[in-house]
């Protein structure tokens, strides 16, 4: 067995003299609020039981999990050094995810964490993960910054475009938001689009099917890109969302003069262990619960977005 | 400053780039129009007439539904195209479109388009190319839509 599996799991069993939780164990986190998105989705506040907030990362997921049932690789959805819970927003689409959704206040679930890479716009401005010394990997610096969100891809980047948000009122860059969604009903965090706006963010929403009473955009995400207003040759990009939906719309800002070393999408595959042990998250030469979910596109990851995989 | 038709119509990205020749050509069939909120550029089963270059406001494409009013298929804004009903026989409109804000376009007369075009095949052949350019990107947009790709348990 390697010697740093082999701390890992002296550690993680409390053997070896070394009594702190490891890196495999839960930090057990009580449900102090939950509020219904759409009727498939829920965001959780979650407190710890023992001991102070979490720091983290925007674009940084955590291992949840529903005891008795397992465990789910779910993005925080909070803004980094914000008061408050830490955030969660689920989508109910398994047993594990259902059980985390109906999760009651007051119940106890399990938290592990911080992993993975961020979005790279917070205030140390680095890809790499908390824990990690900088990657080497360019920080976002001025331009524009465009977010590009796809159902509850939006998640994932909201304590990015709060950051944005903050840093613009600071004199940073404009911020641009492009948020699709299959109906109006399925749209996410409509407070947090109507504080963008007021902040300054451009906000645009547009939905896959229209629905009674719905007078704003219908039509993919990428036919908003162009009338968006952004300046394509100074601009950063941040995609989150299906994949099928990320490809796409990287292409299509490529073909609009985005520089494609300055599109960062979140990539997903199946997170289990959360520390680069299992190898179930491996795509390509990345195991991404740890060289991601945030990965530039350019390069390796847009030739392995077209693989087909078997 | 008032800016003239052929400025209007090389200035649209469908047509931008035409030699000047065939600008002007265009421009002999078009003319600026304006749309209040609400009305209709075209009606499902109208005779199809117009090309409509939009260059301000949005407009719905829309289908009329009993009991339940009108169902939203896409929303164009300005830079895009509306209206290719008038290409092909039995040139009759299929949907409704409907201006959502105050809306300035420029129409081109279909009509006077396909002639322009039948008796100069270059011409003819420019703009052919230009409207399967849009409407391969329409068709390719529709298909994604098709995938559902923000449902349950759909491809990703």
């Amino acid at each position: 067995m390697p010697a740093d599996l082999a701390r890992a799991v002296r550690a993680d069993t409390g053997s070896g003299g070394d009594a702190r939780p490891g890196v495999m164990t839960p930090a057990l986190y009580r449900v102090v609020g939950r509020r219904a998105e759409t009727d498939d989705v829920t965001t959780l506040a979650l407190a710890p039981v023992v001991g102070g907030p979490m720091a983290f990362r925007s674009g940084q997921f955590n291992m949840l999990t529903a005891f008795g049932i397992g465990e789910a690789a779910i993005s925080v959805s909070s803004t980094p050094h914000e008061d408050g819970p830490l955030r969660h927003t689920v989508r109910a689409v398994g047993s594990v995810t259902r059980a985390l959704c109906n999760t009651p206040i007051g119940d106890v679930i399990g938290v592990r964490g911080p992993f993975g890479t961020d979005w790279g716009v917070g205030d140390t401005d680095s890809l790499a993960p908390v824990d990690a010394s900088p990657s080497g990997d360019a920080p976002v610096t001025g331009g524009d910054f465009v977010v590009v969100a796809g159902g509850i891809g939006l998640a994932p980047l909201r304590g990015a475009v709060d950051e944005l948000v903050a840093r613009r009122a600071r004199g940073g860059g404009r911020v641009f938001v492009v948020v699709g969604a299959r109906a109006p009903s399925q749209v996410i965090f409509h407070d947090d689009l109507e504080a963008w706006a007021r902040a300054g963010a451009h906000v645009a929403v547009t939905v896959d099917i229209s629905e009674p009473g719905w007078s704003g955009r219908v039509g993919l995400v990428t036919s908003v890109l162009g009338e968006a207003g952004f300046d394509p040759g100074d601009a950063t990009v941040l995609v989150c969302g299906p994949e099928i939906m990320m490809r796409f719309t990287a292409r299509t800002l490529i073909d609009d003069g985005v520089d494609p070393n300055r599109i960062r999408v979140s990539l997903e595959r199946n997170m289990e262990c959360g520390v680069a042990w299992c190898g179930h998250c491996q795509l390509g030469p990345f195991l991404l619960c740890r060289d991601g979910p945030i990965v530039p596109y350019a390069g390796i990851v847009a030739h392995l977005l077209t693989q087909r995989e078997r | 400053m008032t800016t003239s038709l052929p400025e209007l119509v090389s200035a649209h990205p469908l047509l931008a780039g035409l030699p000047g020749d065939a600008v002007a050509s265009v421009a002999g069939c078009a003319q600026n129009v304006a749309f209040d909120p609400g009305d209709l550029l075209l009606a499902e089963s109208e005779p199809a007439n117009t090309l409509y270059l939009l260059r301000r406001g949005r407009v719905a494409i829309e289908v009329h539904s009993p009991g339940t009013g009108p169902i939203v298929i896409e929303t164009l804004g300005p830079g895009a195209a509306v209206g290719w009903s008038w290409l092909v026989p039995p040139y009759r409109w299929h949907f409704d479109a409907r201006a959502l804000d105050a809306v300035g376009a420029v129409a081109v007369d279909g009509a006077c388009l396909r002639d322009k075009a039948q008796a100069d095949p270059a011409l003819g052949y420019e703009l052919m190319k230009r409207v399967a350019g849009v409407l391969l990107e329409r068709l390719q947009m529709t298909r994604i839509r098709l995938l559902d790709l923000y449902g349950t348990g759909s491809a990703r």
